[in-house]
């Protein structure tokens, strides 16, 4: 199957959603708000691993403007635009970890990692607090901590979620490798 | 969960109204809120949009379960505020009235008070026209709208199939978890964070291997269909703007102008400060 | 005439496969004709519609040899766009194709997608939605639909272009018989009404030709096998060659021992004509068969008593529902979608609670069971095998439900390797999941519930959207399954199956039991036929036609005969 821009827009679609329904049905509260410990970011790490920055860049805004949109609580832009940001970095692992074409071990599990690890500190210690205080003129330690803690909850559930996820993934792309029945 | 974004149909001037001049609204207006800090300003908004709530029809009792939602996100993250920054009103302000003191760094001061209701406000000033919008949109209107305000219209398309699909998944991952408690599989609360996390992932499998099938069926089906052939499209819930439209538009440029005129010439600053 | 449709020694090789999956194909389709391309999975006909539509090559990389018009037109010189003008596909998946919010806008996607006016474009969506009867639904959300209903959506969209030829790619997958014979109808009407050119892949033979076909183009491994009317296919011996079901009453005349020949118009039950003493020969093998003595009831597993279910929005799903399941059965639970069917199977397993009535298991009330527990007795092996396994080996996989339970690893592994092995699945042990085809997939699925051991297993749909072969495939497994000891219930809107493998049937119309009997019964009795969207048998036409007043005794008689004759292969 070619990847047509069509394609492109669908997975956008499809990722947003999947983001929308972890991100809004299965989140494991934590005691900072704003920041759900929720596996929404390895879900969004499979789609920039498979589809690219600019799917899952989109994906990741769509996805969670719509959660806050559905929670009725508006639009915090800083927050939507960092996990937009997220998951362009994200994105850019799909050419070092071949997910369609290649197996996903080793190696390619520790480039992945590497990336998200990038993404998520970028996303949330840099991008979201920095937004914050910048629009809505929050104190700045406070916005850090959150920053911090948000990060720190996205690298391990992206570490295990995003990774379980991308096995899954490669695994039902045929490879080259024959098989042995036993 | 057929209506996960609470639109009610009515008939009211609001509903009326297009989609794109909504939106177009709602971001100048909170815009404008978001980048003021000045008390005044922001109660005038929180009045202004009970009005239009009036108008609207929309009844306190359709919207219950996200203003619980707000309010509780609101006194969480203003206590946060405080634990973390208990003298952030008098950095914003430049002066210190002591009010009492609670014990060791934190201490309420009139700045402080200040700040925080300003936080408060922003919400009640913003919140009430999120719902509006959410509540007097019918998501159908979503996508053209904001390929009417400029986002290119694949993009916009995206976020229709999104919406579209929401639902289909909810129900499907609903399905794949019971199938997958029958065989053991449980969330307990119980277990340790890595232990709930890989449960978690285990549910997602099925899923996501699901949907990605889907991906490729439904592109297949668009291609089919002439999608992305031209460069517009036109949309059939296409709506010609009316005058409440073009004064719906007008109001939210109102609210950011003066947003602007208080920050420039009146404040000199984004915050309203009588401190000083 | 010109044809519309011209293939001339045409071929298709997919980049990425070794060998082409088309060769030397010559076939040509003339303006008004109705088309039916039947053949075996795999045979080439998804890639052939690939072609016509223009998937392939536009999605789906490959390289065409020798040629195909389409209106005239080379093919390779025109895109996917002006090849859909002339071309709709309806494709089997009615949900992707349904890519709107609502009906109206997802009929007018096409229009929206070449900057139809507003105006214009209301007009003919409202034109479209009428010619396929869907204008009460312009508003309606795709969950609120049917499959039957989002079907018409699919063709009302491809009728908006005003195309030339309709292109039907597995119709009748996901349709109960009362809807699918609806959609054949109704695309019957569209072609003489429109004047289109039809072309339906299928491979159910007899639900199509419920309305006359002009042309059958057989095909297998890649290539035409035969291009024929339907007369002259049912007649030869290429369907069993080939492994598509004939209909059902030309099997029945097969088994009297009469010839079926071109000149007794067999194409329709309605249009069959017998000779005395061709009719003669069938009922001399009706009478030559005995009543079955019916085996003494076995001792029950599951007693459901005056189960009654509403869901939260007050919509009583079930109402005052009483049945048993014995030990050994195989039972078929039949009726159209929301006829209560699935709510049935989501109590029993516990995945919902009911409001009044009992459930009870060898005697016990299952009230305080919990899912996981009522899951060692009752399986649940749900429609698509992909949306239940979530393991990346197929080891761990069926062994997820006994390691979840705390169960010592030679005990899993013990218990692994048996249903593995029940479900002839162990060559592939260590071998991922992903390497499987579906049927495989489906058995792994059947493993991963046998591995607990459960005294029921409860099977959705097991056979939906699979062709001939797969469905024998999976339901010879099942028979085997229920043969070695397991109580099978399916619930399934395939006459077909339920006429062929199961006991006992019982029937669901608006959350009521109508009926629990033999399938024959069942099958023969007009009013329930009529009342729970099931379809009359053409056994039943051919009973009539040979003055066999009893038809139910006749299907039981063919049915025998029938099971005799799979066993005895």
């Amino acid at each position: 199957m070619k990847n047509t821009p069509v394609k492109s827009i669908v997975a956008i679609a499809i990722g947003a959603a999947l983001f929308f329904v972890c991100g809004r049905f299965v989140a494991i509260p934590s005691p900072v708000p704003n920041t759900n410990i929720s596996i929404q970011y390895g879900v969004l790490a499979l789609f920039g691993a498979a589809f690219g920055p600019l799917v899952a860049l989109l994906a990741g805004f769509i996805g969670h403007a719509l959660i806050d949109f559905s929670y009725g609580w508006g639009i915090w832009w800083s927050w939507v635009i960092a996990s937009a940001v997220a998951g362009l970095i994200m994105g850019l692992s799909k050419n070092r970890v071949k997910l369609a074409t290649e197996k996903f071990d080793g190696k390619r599990i520790v480039t992945f990692n590497i990336y998200q690890i990038v993404a998520n500190l970028l996303a949330w210690v840099v991008v979201a607090p920095v937004l914050d205080i910048a629009m809505y003129a929050e104190p700045a330690n406070k916005v850090f901590v959150q920053g911090l803690w948000a990060a720190g909850g996205n690298i391990v559930t992206t570490a295990i979620v995003g990774t379980i996820l991308c096995v899954a993934y490669s695994a039902s792309k045929p490879k080259k490798d024959s098989l042995e029945k036993k | 969960m057929t209506n996960i974004f609470n639109y009610v149909d009515r008939k009211s001037p609001v509903h009326a109204m297009t989609g794109a001049s909504k939106l177009v609204c709602l971001l100048l207006w909170s815009f404008g809120a978001m980048s003021s800090f000045d008390p005044r300003f922001l109660f005038a908004l929180f009045v202004l949009a009970l009005v239009l709530f009036k108008i609207s029809k929309i009844r306190v009792a359709d919207i219950r379960f996200m203003l619980w939602f707000t309010f509780v996100f609101c006194i969480l993250n203003n206590l946060l505020i405080f634990l973390f920054s208990p003298m952030h009103g008098t950095e914003v302000y430049g002066a210190c009235h002591e009010i009492f003191h609670i014990a060791g760094r934190y201490t309420v001061t009139q700045e402080q008070l200040l700040y925080h209701l300003n936080v408060f406000l922003k919400y009640a000033a913003t919140i009430p026209i999120v719902l509006l919008f959410v509540t007097t949109t019918d998501p159908s209107e979503f996508a053209s709208s904001l390929n009417r305000i400029g986002v290119n219209y694949k993009i916009a398309y995206s976020v229709a199939l999104a919406l579209r699909y929401i639902p289909d998944i909810q129900r499907e991952y609903h399905d794949i978890t019971l199938s997958l408690q029958a065989r053991g599989v449980e969330m307990s609360k119980k277990a340790s964070l890595g232990a709930r996390l890989k449960t978690a992932s285990g549910t997602l499998v099925p899923l996501i291997l699901s949907s990605m099938d889907r991906i490729e069926v439904i592109s297949n089906a668009m291609e089919l269909r002439s999608f992305g052939k031209n460069k517009k499209r036109t949309w059939y819930r296409y709506r010609k703007f009316t005058a409440w439209d073009f004064g719906a538009m007008l109001l939210g440029l109102a609210v950011l102008v003066l947003s602007i005129v208080l920050t420039a010439f009146v404040n000199h600053s984004r915050y309203y400060n009588p401190f000083v | 005439m010109e044809p519309i449709i011209s293939f001339k020694n045409f071929g298709f090789k997919y980049t990425v496969q070794k060998e082409p999956t088309l060769f030397d194909i010559n076939l040509d389709i003339y303006p008004g004709q109705k088309v039916l391309i039947a053949g075996p999975s795999g045979c080439g006909k998804s890639t052939l519609v690939s072609c016509l539509n223009g998937l392939a090559p536009f999605s789906y990389d490959g390289e065409y040899t020798g040629s195909l018009t389409v209106g005239g037109k080379e093919a390779r010189e025109s895109d996917i766009f002006t090849r859909s003008k002339v071309i709709g596909t309806v494709l089997q998946d009615s949900d992707a194709q349904f890519v709107g919010l609502t009906v109206a806008e997802d009929i007018a996607f096409a229009l929206e997608n070449d900057e139809v006016p507003v105006e214009d474009m209301k007009r003919r969506v409202d034109t479209a939605a009428a010619l396929v009867d869907v204008q009460g639904h312009l508003a309606h959300a795709p969950h609120e639909l049917s499959g039957g209903q989002k079907q018409r959506v699919s063709l009302a969209g491809v009728l908006v272009d005003d195309v030339d030829v309709l292109l039907f790619d597995e119709p009748l997958a996901n349709l109960d018989p009362a809807a699918g014979e609806a959609a054949i109808e109704l695309i019957d009407r569209i072609a003489k009404e429109q004047n289109k050119t039809v072309i339906i892949i299928e491979h159910r033979l007899e639900d199509v030709l419920h309305c006359a076909i002009d042309r059958v183009v057989l095909m297998d491994e890649g290539r035409i096998l035969a291009d024929t009317t339907p007369e002259e296919l049912l007649c030869s011996d290429l369907l069993q060659k080939t492994g598509i079901r004939e209909p059902l009453y030309i099997t029945a005349l097969k088994y009297a021992g009469v010839t079926v020949q071109p000149s007794m118009h067999p194409a329709h039950i309605e249009t069959l004509s017998l000779s005395e003493a061709e009719k003669e020969k069938v009922r001399a093998w009706y009478e030559a068969s005995q009543e079955e003595e019916a085996a003494p009831p076995a001792e029950t597993l599951l007693e459901v008593k005056d189960l009654t279910f509403r869901y939260g929005n007050g919509f009583e799903a079930l109402k005052d529902i009483n049945l048993r399941l014995r030990k050994g059965e195989m039972t078929a639970i039949a009726g159209r979608n929301g006829a209560g069917k699935s709510t049935l199977c989501k109590l029993i397993c516990g995945f919902e609670q009911q409001q009044e009535g009992r459930i009870l298991l060898k005697g016990s009330d299952t009230k305080t069971m919990s899912i996981k527990e009522r899951a060692e007795h009752v399986g649940y092996v749900m429609q698509n095998p992909n949306q239940m396994i979530s393991k990346v080996f197929i080891k761990d996989e069926v062994g997820l439900g006994l390691v979840l339970r705390g169960r010592s690893q030679e005990e899993v592994d013990a218990a692994v390797d048996e249903a593995l092995a029940t479900c002839s699945l162990s060559p592939f042990v260590d071998w991922p999941v992903s390497a499987l085809s579906y049927g495989q997939k489906k058995r792994v699925t059947i493993a991963s519930i046998l591995s607990l051991r459960p005294e029921v297993i409860l099977l959705d749909e097991p056979t939906a959207g699979q062709d001939f072969r797969r469905y024998t495939e999976i339901m010879e497994f099942l028979e085997a399954l229920n043969r070695s000891g397991v109580t099978v219930v399916l619930i399934t809107h395939d006459m077909h199956l339920m006429l062929e493998y199961c006991d006992r049937a019982l029937v669901f119309s608006e959350g009521r039991l109508l009926a629990d009997d033999s399938p024959a019964a069942v099958l023969s009795d007009p009013a329930l036929i009529e009342k729970a969207s099931l379809k009359k048998t053409s056994l039943y036409a051919l009973a009539g036609l040979c003055g066999i007043a009893d038809a139910r005794a006749f299907t039981d008689r063919f049915i025998r005969c029938d099971r005799k004759e799979r066993r005895g292969q």
